[in-house]
């Protein structure tokens, strides 16, 4: 997902009889379902993986501009630069905002951008993949954004209050650039024959991806346990990766696309959609640095804030300026 | 009426171009306020572009529509001043280009909202409201790097030094612009030039910046007489998939 591996900040988890008296209340707390607000104690490991798993979502959004930037400078019509546009700003967005929740766990945006340009912090795996013809900002409107909003639905309920409600406020803006994606590839997939093509490509190249944005497979996922009794993860990957799929491909199909994987196929017993394993060995050297486009990513992140360093010191000295001359007036 | 025409491409292609150049920013901002503003100043400047040229396909009468108009002509037909088609350089150098053309901008939409032709009146008077604010915007930002850091003031006056020479063909009037007067349409460009001055002049003293002193002025964008190298390669990008699939509906 936009936070995919998050390794909680202690392994297993606590059972009552090894908690504190404030551990057991906190707990107790959680399973009826509150919300934990900022000012409330709460244990360190806690607060630990929280500030992984925000700022891992934080830097995803920022990061998510630059595939899609790829294509503002060539969108095809007025109506679609805008609306890439307005989808780009609305990220930055979501940046500032998960940036902002953050804080209120003590962690500045600096620190988590330094952090993230050491290369000691992560964004989500599908911003490494590169966006190739037009019909991939449709396919990341409808797909990626889409794969985000079945996580980040279930995050609405996520024990951490600002979290939560940070949740709620994106999902909306998400829904809208998932609808207005699958209408940029709707067109395309029910245009010219070229077109079509340039739609099929896109869903080829980027399902896999995409349905790895749920991380590995729950067998394999080391962390989760403690992270879901803290209700910072509220579903299993491999749930909300099926969630994912059975929306998803009566989708495709609507589109009159070749559907990417051989292996999808209704299974009545089920009731759900059978689907191939992504390769998990691309998964891992994708995290691993070794994606497609992660050193160029990077590059583009860190060489935007070492450019930018004049603009925010001269910004920053005026301000100082300012405030001591109206001192001085005082 | 040709004039019309010619007057409504000026405007339009002034805010596509420079809507263009801004949006080139995106993800790369010295900061995420900025990545937020800078995408938010190009969203403005397109839905601006929209409207001018939606109405000059219309005053046009040959069925152009304004992606027509944008993706279809060759550079010789863009009638945008030379200023807003410069590259980006740095920073500074955007947000003073911006500066420029937003305090122009300003001015001439508040003018334009008193036009005799109530489409361009309705036009400058949503615009004006969303220019009145890029032009606050860029002005705080240029007094602000103007006057910040040693660096930060010698990069804003580089910025300024390198882009006045281009200010003055805001200001060139020619028959397009006396029809456009004759008609209560639009105002004699040069008419605008004082509150201009006397605006850029404020901000630009605040932030301890210099106005070169030739008066130098490039001009051939608004008449396409003789555009600038760049902007043959910013309409190659941006028209690139229009021209390569002719006809498909995006
Ligand atoms: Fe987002
Ligand atoms: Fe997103
Ligand atoms: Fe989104």
């Amino acid at each position: 997902m936009y936070a995919q591996m998050i390794k909680t900040a202690r392994s297993g988890v606590k059972s009552r009889d090894e908690m504190t008296d404030q551990e057991r209340e906190f707990q107790d707390r959680i399973d009826r379902g509150e919300k934990i607000e900022p000012k409330d104690w709460m244990p360190d490991d806690y607060r630990a993986t929280l500030i992984r798993q925000i700022g891992q979502h934080a830097h995803s959004e920022v990061v998510g501009q630059l595939p899609e930037g790829n294509w503002i400078t060539r969108a095809p019509t007025l109506e679609r630069k805008a609306i890439l546009l307005a989808k780009v700003q609305d990220e930055a967005g979501h940046g500032l905002y998960l940036y902002s929740a953050a804080e209120t766990l003590g962690e500045s945006r600096d620190e988590l951008v330094r952090l993230l340009h050491e290369g000691r912090m992560k964004y989500s795996s599908i911003f490494n993949y590169p966006t190739l013809n037009w019909a991939d900002i449709g396919a990341v409107g409808w797909l990626v954004d889409g794969a985000a909003i079945v996580n980040q639905v279930a995050l609405q309920r996520t024990s951490y209050g600002p979290y939560s409600r940070a949740m709620v406020r994106i999902c909306k803006e998400e829904s809208f650039h998932a609808r207005q994606g699958y209408h940029a590839i709707m067109q395309m997939a029910f245009g010219t024959p070229e077109q079509k093509k340039q739609a099929q490509d896109a869903v080829n190249r980027l399902w896999f991806p995409a349905i790895m944005m749920f991380g590995p497979n729950d067998s394999e996922s080391t962390h989760s346990e403690q992270s879901m009794a803290w209700k910072i993860k509220v579903k299993s990957n491999d749930e909300l990766r099926q969630q994912f799929v059975d929306q998803t491909v009566p989708q495709i199909e609507y589109l009159g696309l070749d559907l990417p994987d051989p292996g999808i196929k209704w299974n009545e017993e089920r009731g759900h959609y059978d689907f191939s394993d992504p390769d998990w060995t691309e998964f891992f050297d994708v995290i691993k640095g070794n994606g497609p486009c992660n050193v160029d990513r990077m590059q583009d992140r860190v060489n935007a804030w070492e450019d930018g360093a004049w603009v925010r010191d001269g910004l920053l000295a005026h301000a100082r300026k300012k405030a001591a001359r109206q001192h001085a007036a005082e | 009426m040709d004039a019309l025409f010619q007057f409504l491409l000026r405007m339009g292609d002034n805010t596509l171009v420079l809507g263009h150049r801004v949006s080139e920013w995106c993800g790369h901002s010295p900061i995420l306020e900025e990545d937020i503003a800078l995408a938010n100043t190009a969203l403005d400047m397109i839905g601006q572009t929209q409207l001018w040229l939606g109405l000059a396909g219309e005053v046009e009468g040959k069925g152009r529509s304004a992606d027509d108009l944008a993706f279809l002509r060759d550079a010789w037909d863009f009638r945008n001043v030379l200023l807003v088609e410069l590259p980006n350089g740095d920073f500074g150098q955007t947000m003073m280009r911006q500066f420029l053309f937003d305090a122009w901008n300003v001015t001439m939409l508040g003018r334009l909202m008193q036009s005799s032709d109530k489409r361009v009146a309705d036009i400058a008077e949503k615009a004006s409201k969303e220019a009145a604010y890029h032009v606050e915007r860029s002005g705080d930002t240029v007094v602000g790097l103007g006057d910040g850091t040693e660096e930060s003031h010698a990069r804003m006056q580089a910025a300024l030094d390198y882009l006045w020479p281009y200010v003055g063909e805001m200001f060139e009037s020619d028959d397009v612009d006396a029809a456009m007067v004759e008609a209560g349409i639009s105002p004699d460009p040069a008419s605008l030039r004082g509150e201009f001055d006397e605006l850029v002049g404020r901000v630009l003293a605040e932030a301890t910046l210099t106005i070169p002193a030739s008066p130098y002025a490039h001009k051939g964008g608004r008449t396409g007489y003789m555009h600038t190298e760049h902007l043959g390669h910013l309409l190659a990008t941006m028209q690139w998939l229009q021209r390569a699939y002719p006809g498909a509906k995006w």
